[in-house]
């Protein structure tokens, strides 16, 4: 309590002394028409004006969010810069543009297919590591305990997905889950375990099995800094401070490498490689609509860009996924989540009056479009800093 | 008007109080209530180093500080922490350290592993140090202890949430490089103290001998029809069986 100001302490009074009452009362739900009132009136993807479509390039014509359209159309930051490509300073046979997790795993598969670590070479904008892959605090989801399967993880996810996702790829995912917990188990990440080694597993929204496994509440952390560990250990380059600006192109039009730049001294580095892998991560730091995000300060969507520059298309990116939940102030926590399992839990949702405004299980984008209702309209929760 | 007095005039206008800080020596007025990292760039700084994930989990964005009226030096993630009226303050870009190379594969899991790679915990004159400086209020001293005893599983435990931001091994008078030496104690802890998952070795042999391979294939050419019927079967816990 003493590190609240004033008016948080008198709400936090308020919705102290309401909460017996609140016990008792259940908020009911909303109609379906009510439903589809609220959401084209407050939900942030019902707001056409906050999209347009894309002027240029190969997806021309598409719909995306006005963040996204502006750095997809953006000129180059090499207008006007004579680069002499004869002479790369780094040649390599595996470039890859990104140093999360997803980055550290190509350059260690790579290194493990019989590419030689000096061949590889990972550039990243930030700090190696400085990644989403840090800041997932709950757990990683694979079928390995007997009373589940494969099969059933498959039936969860589509589920979770409204039926609607690639099947093959979701194949994918639930054979290889298991495959690369074990993987992870051998490089040595602490995962939460009974004393005899068996997986402590628990729930994860919208699964019908305990399948969650955890390292405390740092399981992402766990992983990048043990995968850093080993990329590290194996002696692959790693350019930190030195985002790629822009991919080249070859004779014949294939991706041949990139220009980066090292934001430190503004110097432009290029490299040429036979493969170029991007794993830059999404947008959730271009802050759609001014909302706060859940994303590291690195998402901003470069890859995505340097891809679409040189003739990529893009797809789903009209939407955008905001979550009910999560911590609009203090600054330290501002953009956490607060995860939908205190939802399942019972939790109500509460203005600063103490009162309830929206049945808690309601579907995520129900409740996001209740609260930011609650926040712009009323004026009684301050909705950003 | 003076840019600092705007400032002010900015900090008073949003109904706050403002806080004297002093960056790297140069005094300015910022709204109370912000973090360190808030502050600076409140003031106009540009962050390349020292800023990270902006939540507490990078270990970053290490900051040192001391306050007016008191000679201690206070160290913490610039995200986390308030600024406060006197304080004078930097952020630390990087901090030096040296990692061993080292194939977790081919070492044992013993405490003369971790003396070989890391000679100078021995040097450890537990002036606790470390544990005091530590933004996560780990212990620190007395995991290098745990492992000068021998006892790794401990010591893997104790600094499982370290966030390696440095800050001990700044302040270290035995120059313990701390991070490097607690993640080669986590993953042999990892991987050779924990006993191994044996449901999840005999799910990846499974998986290997192609067991789900054909109910997978029927599944795929089924629809979404039968997704849906057998997804609420396993949501009751019904047997799922793919025909």
């Amino acid at each position: 309590m003493s590190g609240y100001p004033p008016e948080f302490r008198e709400s936090i009074r308020l919705v102290e002394e309401t909460r017996d009452k609140r016990l008792e009362e259940q908020y009911p739900r909303i109609t379906p028409e009510e439903k589809e009132k609220l959401l084209k009136r407050w939900h942030p993807d019902y707001k056409e004006e906050q999209k347009r479509k894309i002027r240029v390039g190969a997806s021309k014509g598409e719909l995306a969010p006005l963040e996204v359209a502006r750095l997809l159309e953006a000129h180059s930051r090499l207008r006007n810069v004579d680069l002499d490509l004869s002479e790369p300073d780094y040649d390599v046979d595996i470039l890859i543009i990104g140093g999360g997790g997803a980055g550290a795993s190509a350059a260690l598969w790579a290194n493990y297919s019989g590419v030689p670590a000096d061949r590889i070479l990972i550039a990243t904008k930030l700090r190696f590591g400085d990644a989403n892959t840090k800041m997932a605090q709950g757990g990683i989801q694979a079928a390995d305990k007997d009373y589940d399967s494969p099969i059933i993880h498959f039936l969860d996810v589509m589920r979770g997905g409204h039926y609607t996702n690639n099947p093959e790829l979701v194949k994918i995912l639930v054979t290889n889950a298991p495959f690369i917990i074990k993987w992870l188990e051998d490089l040595g990440v602490m995962f939460d375990k009974e004393e005899n080694g068996d997986m402590i597993e628990i729930s994860g929204g919208g699964t019908s099995r305990y399948r969650m496994h955890s390292a405390g509440d740092y399981t992402g952390l766990e992983i990048m800094r043990v995968l850093m560990d080993e990329v590290l250990n194996r002696g692959i380059n790693i350019l930190e401070f030195s985002p790629a600006i822009e991919l080249l192109m070859d004779d014949r039009e294939q991706v041949a490498g990139a220009v980066l730049m090292n934001v430190e001294t503004d110097e432009y580095i290029i490299v040429r490689a036979k493969a170029t892998i991007l794993t830059t991560g999404g947008f959730g730091r271009l802050h759609i609509q001014g909302f706060q995000t859940t994303n590291h300060y690195g998402a901003t969507m470069d890859g995505v860009v340097m891809a679409y520059r040189v003739g990529a298309a893009i797809r789903d990116l009209d939407s955008v996924q905001y979550h009910p939940t999560g911590a609009a102030w203090p600054i330290q926590i501002a953009g956490q989540l607060v995860t939908e399992k205190v939802r399942g839990l019972g939790a109500q949702l509460v203005n600063i009056e103490g009162e309830q405004f929206v049945y808690p299980l309601e579907p995520r984008n129900v409740v996001a479009a209740a609260i930011i209702r609650g926040c712009q309209a009323e004026g009684r929760v301050e909705a950003r800093q | 008007m003076r840019s600092a007095e705007k400032k002010k005039e900015k900090g008073k206008a949003q109904g706050k109080r403002v806080v004297t800080i002093y960056f790297m020596g140069k005094k300015y007025e910022v709204p109370e209530g912000l973090t360190i990292l808030k502050a600076l760039e409140y003031l106009g700084y540009r962050l390349i180093r020292g800023v990270g994930c902006r939540g507490g989990f990078c270990g970053a964005c290490t900051t040192v500080y001391r306050k007016h009226g008191d000679y201690r030096l206070y160290v913490g993630l610039a995200c986390q922490t308030p600024v406060e009226d006197g304080m004078y303050l930097t952020q630390i870009p990087f901090v030096p350290a040296e990692k061993p190379r080292y194939d977790l594969d081919k070492i044992s899991p013993s405490q003369s592993v971790v003396m070989a790679l890391f000679p100078e915990i021995a040097r450890c004159i537990a002036c606790n140090t470390c544990t005091k400086v530590c933004p996560q209020d780990l212990q620190v001293m007395d995991a290098i202890q745990a492992i000068l005893r021998g006892d790794l599983a401990k010591a893997a435990r104790m600094v499982f949430d370290c966030v390696s931001c440095g800050s001990c091994t700044l302040r270290c008078p035995a120059e313990i490089q701390h991070f490097y030496v607690f993640q080669l104690v986590r993953r042999i802890y990892g991987k050779y103290i924990a006993p191994k998952a044996k449901h999840l070795e005999k799910r990846v042999k499974e998986i290997e001998e192609g067991k789900y391979e054909e109910e997978l294939n029927k599944l795929i050419k089924g629809g979404p029809d039968l997704w849906r019927e057998l997804a609420e079967k396993a949501q009751t816990g019904e047997e799922v069986i793919v025909e």
